[in-house]
């Protein structure tokens, strides 16, 4: 690390003091703006603007091609794995700013879009964190904003359960997750991750490898919480349902994307391929996490399937939904035991793109029901009949991101998919692979069933038009085009993943 | 000298006894109790494994500081919440705020 520079080191968390710089602008607006008709929508404009411009921080101060840099004293890797995390969580609060702003519960009132940066700015430093410090650090300045954001409609009774209950399972789980912090901290005497790998390489604390299996259970668990994998996954239907719809959206994206990258993270280099770590029992641990996130990945996917099958309401169904992507994603995790190069590259590239391409399709559909949600009052699935006659564009364009979270082509569901069971296969895990492809199969049918039902079927107030505001027009149209692009070229990203995961493999070896 | 062990069956007895009363425990402000149990666990396994494996660096001191300050802001946001629960229904049980279902 060498002496400490501060301007040399700016550049690592550019995205973060931007995002700082932006709640302080947004607060004093708050503050001083008199009071005219359109105010609130004008902060939430300022909002996704910022964030959006701040997007393009990580392509201006880019970490120099094929490192993972450590800065802050250890505490921030400034890698390329971490500037796609950055342009996703970005743009994912931009976007979430924007389709908020007709939501009257949410975002007619500015603290929201407060809310909103402060967690963005969680998730980004989470996805680059180095050091259990860290990470703990950022994974609550994402965590409290989301929990506040949850409860957000004070007056409905429904939105403030759904924050108790994501309150208290993230709190239990913060716990859990910090007893195993607490625990890998006393084998090593050190936070830094690549510290506890070297410490528990040495081996001169401890004599076995069942209080390091210990922590790594706890961490699972407390990680599997966040990026509610069965069966700890409870809370996310409850809590999507309730919540304001946009909070939803911005949860389902970018507390999973950060919460997926940390993880990713702390296997590669305090359980994983860290060539130099692990004499200890080496194979033993690495045995007892691959296998399970493999149990898991395959629970979450099946279960968040099956009972996506019988829901009604669409935003539980997205929950269930969202609960069997994540079981696609984990996957990906499980393969990072491949014992080739390219195999760990392709199981972190795999991760990162479906994440990626994960955040703008869910924002899609999101934004599409919080229009109709908006417009007249009813959320369930029955009740988008015949959106197609009333709205074609929205049809459309929840059309493809329904299809992307299918995994069909041209929608970028299709390459995420494809790469994912790649990077199974390659790490020698054929059967989660095939046991993903029949998942996907039956997460085909009520995703087509909610396309039927948009275009085919026929509803009470079909006549009636339902507009869509500027503001939607602009933020679900981009996501759309990113959709689309990502499934036609995913090349640029995707070799942009693998570059970064290259980076961090050879950052380890060091 | 105290050994360190000792430090840590409190600190695992405690954890214990907050996971317990997580699990056990209906009331949305006892749940909250038993989490702030849980984490001074996790306070007591850091200050003790510091002090006995490095004291020469303040690195375990310094994860202490910032549990706690992080725990305390999470605790205000906690009662925030629970009040905001109890104003829309009077009941704290998170069991019996059951609209969300399914």
């Amino acid at each position: 690390m060498g002496e400490f520079n501060v301007w040399t080191s700016l550049p690592a968390v550019a995205p973060e003091v931007g995002l700082a710089a932006l709640a302080a602008i947004v607060l004093l607006l708050d503050a001083y703006l008199p009071q005219f008709k359109n105010r609130t929508r004008n902060i939430a404009y300022v909002t996704a603007a910022g964030m959006a411009a701040l997007a393009l921080t990580p392509f201006i101060w880019a970490p120099p091609a094929g490192t993972s840099e450590l800065y802050w004293g250890g505490m921030i890797r400034h890698d390329a794995l971490g500037q796609i995390f950055a342009v996703m969580l970005l743009l994912a609060g931009a976007i979430t700013s924007l389709i908020a702003v007709e939501d009257s519960g949410a975002g007619q009132k500015s603290e929201f879009h407060l809310v909103i940066i402060v967690a963005t700015m969680g998730g980004t430093l989470l996805a680059k964190s180095a050091d259990l410090v860290m990470i703990f650090i950022a994974l609550e300045t994402l965590s409290i904003p989301l929990y506040m954001l949850a409860a957000f409609r004070r007056m409905d009774g429904k939105s403030a359960e759904s924050g108790l209950k994501y309150f208290l399972f993230g709190s239990f789980t913060t716990a859990l997750l910090l007893y195993g912090f607490s625990l890998l901290f006393g084998f090593t005497g050190t936070t830094s991750l690549a510290g506890i790998a070297d410490g528990l390489a040495s081996g001169t604390l401890l004599t076995s490898a069942f209080p390091v299996l210990v922590a790594l259970l706890l961490v699972i668990v407390g990680f599997s919480f966040k990026i509610s994998a069965v069966p700890f996954h409870f809370w996310t239907p409850d809590v999507y349902e309730g919540a304001p719809t946009p909070v939803t959206a911005f949860l389902s994206v970018g507390s999973k994307a950060a919460s997926f990258m940390v993880f990713m993270r702390l296997l590669i280099e305090v359980f994983g391929l860290n060539p130099n770590a692990l004499t200890l029992d080496n194979a033993v641990i690495q045995q007892f996490w691959v296998g399970l996130l493999t149990v898991f990945a395959i629970l979450t996917m099946t279960l968040g399937n099956l009972l996506a099958l019988r829901q009604n309401s669409f935003k539980r169904l997205l929950a269930y939904s969202s609960i069997a992507q994540a079981g696609y994603t984990l996957m990906g995790l499980a393969a990072l035991q491949a014992q080739t190069a390219a195999g760990q590259d392709l199981a972190m590239a795999s991760v990162s793109f479906y994440m990626f391409m994960y955040t703008f399709t869910n924002l899609v559909i999101f934004g599409g029901i919080i229009v109709f949600a908006e417009y007249t009052g009813r959320d369930q699935i029955s009740d988008f009949a015949g959106l197609q006659r009333r709205n074609p564009w929205l049809a459309l364009m929840m059309t493809i991101g329904l299809l992307s979270l299918a995994g069909i082509p041209p929608a970028a569901g299709f390459f995420g998919k494809l790469f994912l069971f790649q990077a199974a296969v390659q790490a020698n895990l054929v059967g989660l692979a095939i046991i993903g492809v029949l998942n996907a199969i039956i997460g085909l049918y009520y995703y087509l069933v909610i396309i039927k039902i948009m275009y085919v079927d026929h509803g009470q107030d079909e006549e009636k038009a339902l507009p869509l505001p500027r503001s939607y027009a602009w933020a679900l149209g981009i996501s759309t085009v990113v959709v689309l692009i990502l499934g036609v070229i995913p090349a640029p990203i995707f070799d942009w993943a693998m570059q970064g995961a290259a980076a961090v493999r050879l950052a380890l070896g060091s | 000298m105290i050994p360190l062990w000792m430090y840590l069956v409190v600190a695992a007895a405690l954890f214990c006894i907050g996971m317990f009363g997580v699990l056990a425990r209906r009331n949305g402000v006892g749940v909250l109790m038993s989490v702030e149990l849980m984490l001074s666990a996790v306070n007591l396994n850091i200050v003790a494994f510091w002090r006995y494996s490095t004291p020469e660096n303040t690195t375990g001191m310094v994860f202490a500081a910032f549990l706690f300050v992080v725990a305390a802001a999470e605790a205000a946001v906690g009662l925030a919440i629970i009040i905001s629960v109890y104003r829309n229904r009077h009941s704290v049980i998170p069991e019996e705020a059951d609209t969300l279902k399914g």
